[in-house]
Parts: C-alpha cells; structure tokens; sequence
C-alpha cells in the first residue's frame, strides 16, 4: 500500500510532540471530507448497504434468546424511546466492572446479566446488527461525555493513547488527524478522527464495522500490534475520541470511504 | 477469450514490457539505447489501440454492427473516493414507445479482471431508459456504456475515471 | 435475517414514471481475491436480478463481479395498474432471493 512509503517520509519530519487540541469551531465531521455521491449514500436510508444491518438488528431487538428466554424489548421496549441519547453517552461508565464499557460490551452485558445468553463475538453480524440498531436511535443528538472523577483517569490514559509515538511508523494518533487532517493520504484526504457514525459501512471493507475494527486498522497501518477487540485500551481510545468530538451529532449508520 | 483476443492480449502484454522497460530506461542516465519520445509514443498508441479484453467483450455482445456515438448518458464520478463502491448511471436518450425503445445497456470497463460490470434488459414498459447501480473499479480506467435498441442499432458513450484507492485490495484479516 | 430493501411508492398516478430502488445484502466475492495465505477466494456473486410486475417481466439483469458488495440497483418502470412487484435475486451456489412489494395505482 502507498502508505507504507508515505507515513515513513512524513514520520521524519514530524515534531517530537503535538499536544495543542483543535479548537471546537474547527472539528468537522468525515461526512465532510467525502465525495457527494458518497454522502449522499449515507442520508439516503434506501440506498446506504447499512440499512440491512439495520434491519436485522430491529429483528434481533425483539428476539427471545438465552436461557432467560427474554428479547431486549422484554425490558427495554419501543427502542426508538427507551434507546434515544444512549448511544451519546458511550462509552459509560460500569459501577460493577468499575470501568467504561463501550455499546458493544453493555449489549453484550445485557446478555449475559439479564438474558442469560452467551456474548456475541465482537465484529459478528449480529452483534454489529444490535448496535447499528441501538446507535441509530441517537441519530441527530449531540454526543455527550460527561467525565467524572471516575471516569477521568481512563479518559487521560485514551488521550496519552492518542498522542503518543507508537509503531515502527513511529508516528501518533494526533499527527493525522490534529495536525494534519485535511492533507492527503494516497490520495484522500485525512478526517479529523471523530467517531460521529459508529457502527459505519466502510466502502473499503464493503461491510459495517465497529470503531474498534477502524482503531485496528489504523494501528496496523502504522505497523503497532493492534490490542484485541474488546481490549481496554482500546475503550480508552473511543472514550477519549468521543469525549474529544463532544457536541458533534451522531450520524449512525455512516458511510465512509 | 477469442483466439484473436488471445493473440491481441499476447501482443499487448508485449508491448506492455518494452514500455516499461522504455520508461525505467529514460529514468537511468546511465542507461544505453534510450527510447525517443517518438519511439515512446508509437508505443503508447499501439497499446492504446489494444485495450482488448474490453473490446472483445464489446464485440461479444454487438457482434460486427458499427457502434454510434451518442444518446447515451454515462454518469461516473471522474474521482473516486474509494474503488470498491463507485456509484454509476446510465441513461440513453429515448422516447421508450412500443416501437422506438431501448432493448439492452450493458456497460463494460477497461482494467478489471473481467471487462464485463452489468447488462439489463429493458422494454417500452420502463418508462425512460435509466439504470443506476455501484460497481468497482480496480483501476484508474475508461468506463463505457452501450445502449442496443429496438432497431437492432447500438449506440455508446466512454468515460475515463481516476481512482486513487482501488478495489478489493484491503488484506482480509 | 433482512436480506433485502426494495423501495417503491407505494400509491402512484396511472401512466406515471416510478423509481424503484432494490438493494440487496450479499458479499458478491469476485473470485479474484486471495485469503492471506494466498489461498483463492471462489467467486461468490449474485448473478441476475429479475423483477416482474404483476407476472410480467419489466427488468432483467445480469451482475458480474464488477457489481459492489451489497448490490444497488435502481430502475423505472410506468405505473399502469395496481398490484404486486415482485424482485428476485438469483447467483452462485443456489443463491435465491425474492422479495415483493405493493404498489396501488390510481
């Protein structure tokens, strides 16, 4: 891939830090740094590939499962109400685990608490179906984090996360996609990293994916072991990603390049 | 592949080689025997004229009936965010009667593994002939679009596009 | 699980132009990838689309692996009476999909 012979070059010339955040009347959202036709997949809900996913997970919401033999809609009912903002408030903090979980964790949470039902594996259809669903009903709100004294040292620990050097690339999160976002990386240009649409359909993956499948790319793409799905570390970075676009509306499902 | 198109494509691949091998040599000063501009142009034009995968896959389908130029409409962002979803449309200039329809568009590319991308089959009862779908394109490439119509004549219409991120390539992990 | 989403208005004025968009959910692997032990994937694709209103056929077409995953195709078609549209995918390994939809046509 042409990145392998970019981000080398780039990685020379970087400074040793980037700390300066972007101010908050600069952050924009992917949807801005894509062709019109491709955003036009996205508002469209008959003509974005993210609606099957949808589809299934209204499907799976109401379907009885685990030795419980209850549905999410058993406790949770109409998800267009009871679902409303949840989406903006992830990742959460859990009191029983004593640490954020992401959407994905509290469905699977839910499954195994309350239905008595085995985990989905992460990057499953269905598990991808359930919080396309469940995000979708957040579609247009504000993303909120609220970080508390609890929730402040996981959220440090994501934004070291995102600008530290890391990788044989030796490059950070920050030098993209704060510093410079915009210029072009074989050929598109370079977001700002907000997960406003999570989970999105990726063109490049011609499927939706989790903001932790999009986390390990980015990872391999500069050549650092990607954590495993599910890893803390990696909550840490979407809790620190989310809390930085805070205020951004969320779009799910998106479509990206 | 016809044995005709096979030959073309032996002779394209050829010609692919001593392009190349051309082009590293005017980039080598120390090269000898470098290509002209002249020679290097000739070249070009002759693999031009060889884009045969996609031109035998054209004849399959027209056979030997010439091709017009015109009333088709091929609609192809000319930059592609990504080559694995480019959206496409095809509209061909008809006034869809009972007598005066267009019978088939069938739209092929230039790059691809395999030249053909869809072939629909229409009828006075569409309306207007247009069709829209997303296909991919592996490379930065000349897209065309022919439209066979009722009197048994055929009409096309190309387009070059560029894509920057080509189709498929992502490594399954 | 959904497999398919045709949209179709559902009311229409008689002799009227309608747009009908179908998207279906399938991998359309082109047959030209390769696992990353350099295994072949087979081609898996949806090879044809057929949509027939009221029993007669208005669309047909033919997909090749050029088609993106998760296949959208839009087409027109005149309203000329109330019904049934019916849409199916057919591909490799016996794939066979059909999906309907009403449309009332004053």
């Amino acid at each position: 891939m042409i990145a392998r012979v970019v981000l080398p070059l780039v990685a020379a010339f970087l400074p040793m830090s980037s700390g300066a955040q972007m101010a908050p009347e600069d952050r924009r959202s992917g949807y801005e740094f894509m062709s019109a036709e491709t955003r036009a997949m996205q508002d469209d809900e008959a003509a974005n590939p993210a609606t099957l996913w949808l589809l299934d997970g209204e499907a799976l919401w109401i379907r009885k499962d685990g030795r419980a033999d209850v549905s999410c809609a058993h406790c949770h009912g109409d998800a267009a109400t009871t679902m409303k903002g949840v989406a903006a408030r992830y990742p959460s903090f859990d009191l029983k685990l004593e640490r954020p979980l992401d959407l994905e964790q509290r469905i699977n949470a839910c499954r195994t608490d309350a239905q008595k039902a085995a985990p989905l594996p992460f990057e499953s259809r269905e598990l991808l179906a359930l919080t396309t669903y469940v995000a979708r009903q957040s579609r247009g709100m504000p993303i909120q984090i609220n970080v508390d004294a609890r929730l402040q040292p996981f959220l440090d620990r994501g934004r070291n996360a995102f600008e530290q050097r890391q990788g044989q690339l030796n490059i950070s999160c920050a030098h993209c996609h704060e510093q410079y976002w915009g210029r072009k990386l074989a050929g598109n240009p370079i977001p700002q990293a907000h997960p406003t649409g999570y989970p999105l359909y990726r063109l490049e993956w011609q499927s939706v994916g989790s903001l932790q499948r999009r986390l390990r790319n980015c990872l391999a793409g500069v050549r650092a072991a990607p954590y495993p799905f599910g890893a803390p570390e990696l909550v840490e970075l979407e809790l620190y990603l989310m809390w930085r676009a805070r205020g951004m509306k969320i779009e799910t499902p998106a479509v990206r390049p | 592949m016809t044995p005709i198109a096979q030959a073309l494509e032996a002779r394209a691949a050829a010609l692919e080689a001593e392009l190349q091998r051309a082009m590293n040599a005017r980039q080598d000063p120390q090269a000898n025997g470098a290509y002209s501009s002249e020679q290097i142009k000739s070249l070009q034009t002759e693999l031009a004229r060889l884009t045969s995968m996609m031109q035998d896959a054209i004849r399959k389908v027209v056979g030997d009936a010439p091709i017009n130029r015109g009333k088709v409409k091929l609609d192809l962002p000319p930059l592609i965010d990504n080559g694995n979803v480019v959206p496409l449309s095809v509209s061909v200039d008809s006034p869809m009667t009972p007598t005066d329809y267009v019978k088939a568009i069938h739209v092929f590319n230039e790059k691809n593994p395999q030249p053909n991308i869809v072939s629909v089959q229409l009828g006075p009862r569409a309306g207007r002939a247009s069709i829209s779908t997303r296909i991919r394109l592996a490379d930065s490439q000349t897209v065309t679009a022919i439209a066979q119509l009722a009197d048994g004549s055929f009409w096309q219409t190309t387009q070059d596009v560029i894509v920057t991120i080509a189709a498929c390539a992502e490594e399954i992990s | 699980m959904a497999r398919a989403v045709v949209t179709v208005p559902p009311r229409a004025k008689r002799g009227e132009i309608i747009e009908i968009r179908t998207l279906v959910g399938h991998r359309m692997e082109t047959g030209f990838r390769h696992d990353s032990l350099g295994r072949p994937l087979a081609r898996d694709i949806v090879t044809q689309f057929v949509c027939t209103y009221n029993g007669t056929e208005i669309c047909r077409a033919e997909l090749f692996p050029a088609i993106s995953a998760n296949p959208l195709f839009t087409f027109t078609t005149i309203a000329v009476e109330s019904g049934t549209l019916e849409f199916k995918w057919t591909g490799d390994n016996n794939f066979a999909l059909n999906e309907t939809a009403s449309i009332t046509v004053e």
